[in-house]
């Protein structure tokens, strides 16, 4: 090969644009049910067929089925379930107290609840999340209090954060919920030095560790695989593959004819590769990996495969740059229309009950949001004292800190 | 520390010896970076602490800068006190969005929920022909930063107390640490031998446990003439150039740049009425900008002459230029001199 003819930059893109339809043959899909469950001991590099596959439990028409179909107990099943449909209709309620100006921003996890949800319910009490701002469904399947997070979104009075925070940037210690930073993939990083730690203490618990696709070309990334497979962390290393990075597809982060998943057995890290529509392939794999990591068999990458259904965040409109009714397309579907096919199966319930929980929901949420905003909102200006904003920064308050308060006479 | 039984020791073994009483005294103290473990370090600071603590509180890192300082962020979130080690401080770049935006809001963003206790040693400064990469003075990089407490020691007694002081302090620290200084004091006469520290009074260092406070300057030298406000290497070539020039200089080591000891330098220039500002980072934006703006700022009506600067040039730190560049006792004599005369 000689002859050179000039050479052109490949710019990956999306397959759908506005206008038109997006063909989702680039997922690399299995059938429910076909993929190996490997022991919990497997060489990281004998998952290299699992995180090119994907692991499903529930097919078509609602079974469970497969080596990955465990025996679920049911009320967790119906909990799991009530998590995602509360997760979706505080989202939704949120959006609108957004829309009337009552909080600044919000980011909806709109399609991708079961991920979180699931995944909560396969950890133990101790254990550290590292979240995103999209994983909103742990807090909720660690039942947090929603007044408290509803505080936080409208920056009141209440805030446990003080005003501090962007919207959604929640910090809850006591459910196992580090604090979020606008500054994405740098948690993933520090969910390994947890681990490490809790590892150098002789501990048993374990963190979790959650990024974006978009996120993943971040150094930090790859960092963490590299410690986490260094020092052997007990760390869940959860990259949430919703298809889009704001307006940039997948493919743009390195996802073009390659998994995120491959890139946990390239880095000798165990790694499976998941439908995150999935309720109880997601709580199969969960508790897989948290059993690998319990047991001081290495960090294990997960890549949950879903798509992003509902805007970025209230600032924007993916009208712009893929099809509105793209969700509609998705072959992995709506991850609470799944569960609850499998359990009206299994006669754990009814359209009845998906009503009343719908209702009974709606008003606990609209509850909550009237006894926040009793605490002030940022609109009315009940916001916490200015005074604060000088405290934290340091244990102490140092002396040009309290004299740079004294000056703005609070 | 009167009736400690003391040791000459040079900076590498004072900070060896803090390193060592803090991984002794306490059980959540790791110790790690980049051939930190094993090896001992590159410049000896951790020599023999792996095999005296074992693995899991003193080991070896990836070279990834970021990696170190992320990793350290989350054990402090779990609780432990991780003193980690960039192996120069121009390399610590990779590392400041862990820093910068994690490291140092910790506390603030979550509320006091989650806290970073922890040092991040990095060797500092040039004089040693380092060229670009091994001689950078990035202070300025971390004073800037809100949360984070920066500090610089100067010999070998001060090191090892304002280190042990570090890893206790509850917030997180920049402790950079002057290479020019590990093993003997330097006054910038690059063309005199070096003097070490085991013929140096500072030299004598406490074996046992003791501070240093954080935020308290020391007056190096007590002068009436003029104050010269320094830290690092810089405090030595300042003692040299107030004997060349008989100046009655009143030379501060800061010893925590930020947040600093503000009433010992307003006291001293009031005293006074002069100020020169030394340090080896470049001159823009440098430290000394904000030293120099505080400093006119509480002493306004006592100044008798302009505030002086004396520091690196506004370029990269150069190799076979080191002592055009380096500001030595001639060029900081030359600013004492011109603080006099106005």
């Amino acid at each position: 090969m000689s002859q050179s003819k000039p050479l052109t930059l490949h710019v990956p893109e999306p397959t759908g644009r506005p206008g038109c339809k997006t063909d989702f043959t680039y997922l690399q899909l299995s059938d429910a049910g076909k993929v190996r469950r490997p022991p919990i001991d497997v060489l990281p590099s004998e998952t290299a067929d699992i995180a090119s596959s994907l692991i499903r439990v529930l097919d078509d028409e609602g079974n469970a089925v497969g080596p990955w179909a465990e025996e679920v107990d049911s009320e967790l099943l119906r909990f799991g379930m009530r998590t995602m449909m509360k997760t979706r209709i505080f989202d939704a309620r949120m959006v609108i107290a957004q829309r009337q100006k009552k909080m600044s921003f919000y980011m909806t996890s709109l399609g991708e609840e079961a991920i979180g949800t699931a995944h909560s319910l396969a950890l133990v009490d101790g254990d550290m999340c590292f979240p995103t701002y999209r994983q909103q469904s742990l807090l909720f399947a660690r039942e947090a209090p929603m007044v408290e997070m509803i505080c936080q979104l409208l920056s009141n009075e209440a805030d446990p954060l003080k005003g501090r925070q962007l919207p959604v940037m929640y910090s809850v210690r006591r459910l196992g919920f580090f604090t979020i930073s606008g500054n994405l993939a740098t948690q993933f990083v520090q969910a390994v030095g947890w681990a490490m730690a809790s590892a150098i203490k002789g501990d048993t618990k374990i963190a979790s560790a959650w990024i974006g696709d978009g996120a993943t070309a971040e150094s930090d990334f790859n960092t963490a695989l590299t410690f986490a497979h260094v020092y052997q962390a007990p760390v869940i290393l959860n990259v949430v593959n919703n298809q889009w990075a704001i307006s940039s597809f997948q493919g743009l982060a390195g996802g073009e004819s390659v998994t995120f998943a491959a890139r946990g057995v390239g880095s000798g890290i165990a790694a499976l590769r998941v439908d995150g529509n999935d309720f109880l392939a997601v709580h199969a794999a969960s508790k897989w990996a948290a059993e690998r990591a319990r047991n001081n068999l290495g960090p294990t990458l997960i890549e949950w495969v879903t798509y992003r259904a509902g805007p970025h965040s209230t600032s924007d409109d993916p009208g712009k740059y893929r099809p509105t009714d793209d969700w509609s397309y998705f072959p992995l579907g709506d991850p609470i229309a799944r569960l609850r096919k499998h359990l009206t199966l299994l006669g754990l319930w009814s359209d009845e009950e998906h009503e009343a929980t719908t209702k009974e929901l709606e008003a606990e949420i609209i509850a909550a949001q009237k006894e926040a905003e009793s605490s002030g909102t940022l609109a009315n200006g009940r916001i916490p004292s200015a005074a604060s904003m000088f405290e934290d920064v340091y244990k102490e308050m140092p002396e040009h800190l309290r004299q740079q308060r004294q000056q703005l006479g609070v | 520390m009167k009736n400690a039984v003391t040791a000459p020791m040079t900076m590498i073994q004072a900070l060896r010896s803090a390193m060592d009483v803090m991984l002794e005294r306490d059980n959540n103290v790791v110790v790690f970076g980049q051939d930190v473990g094993y090896f001992g370090g590159v410049f000896r600071c951790t020599d023999g602490l792996q095999a005296k603590y074992g693995r899991s509180r003193v080991f070896d890192a990836p070279i990834s800068e970021g990696g170190i300082v992320g990793t350290a962020v989350g054990m402090a979130a779990y609780g432990l006190r991780p003193v980690v080690e960039i192996q120069f401080a121009d390399y610590f770049y990779p590392a400041s969005d862990q820093i910068v935006s994690e490291a140092a809001r910790l506390r603030y963003r979550s509320a006091g929920e989650f806290t970073a206790s922890m040092v991040i040693r990095m060797p500092c400064g040039g004089g040693i022909y380092g060229g670009q990469t091994h001689s950078q003075s990035p202070e300025a990089m971390f004073t800037h930063v809100c949360g984070l407490r920066t500090v610089m020691p100067s010999n070998p007694y001060d090191a090892k107390g304002l280190l042990i002081a570090s890893i206790e302090n509850d917030d997180p620290v920049i402790f950079l640490e002057p290479k020019r200084l590990y093993n003997g004091p330097f006054d910038g006469h690059h063309d005199q031998p070096v003097v070490p520290w085991s013929k140096h009074p500072m030299g004598e260092v406490p074996e046992g446990y003791y501070t240093v406070p954080l935020d308290k300057a020391s007056v190096f030298r007590p002068g009436t003439e003029l104050t010269v406000i320094t830290y690092g290497t810089m405090v030595f070539v300042s003692e040299a150039a107030a004997k060349e020039t008989g100046i009655d200089c009143e030379i501060i080591d800061l010893r925590t740049l930020w947040p600093l000891d503000l009433d010992t330098i307003v006291a001293s220039v009031k005293k006074t009425g002069r100020c020169v500002v030394v340090h080896e980072a470049t001159r823009t934006s440098g430290f000394g900008a904000e030293l120099a703006a505080l400093v006119q700022e509480h002493c306004f009506y006592e100044l008798e002459a302009p505030i002086e600067r004396v520091t690196g040039w506004d370029t990269p730190y150069p190799h076979a230029q080191e002592w055009a560049y380096f500001p030595g006792p001639d060029r900081v004599g030359a600013a004492f001199k011109r603080a006099m005369e106005a």
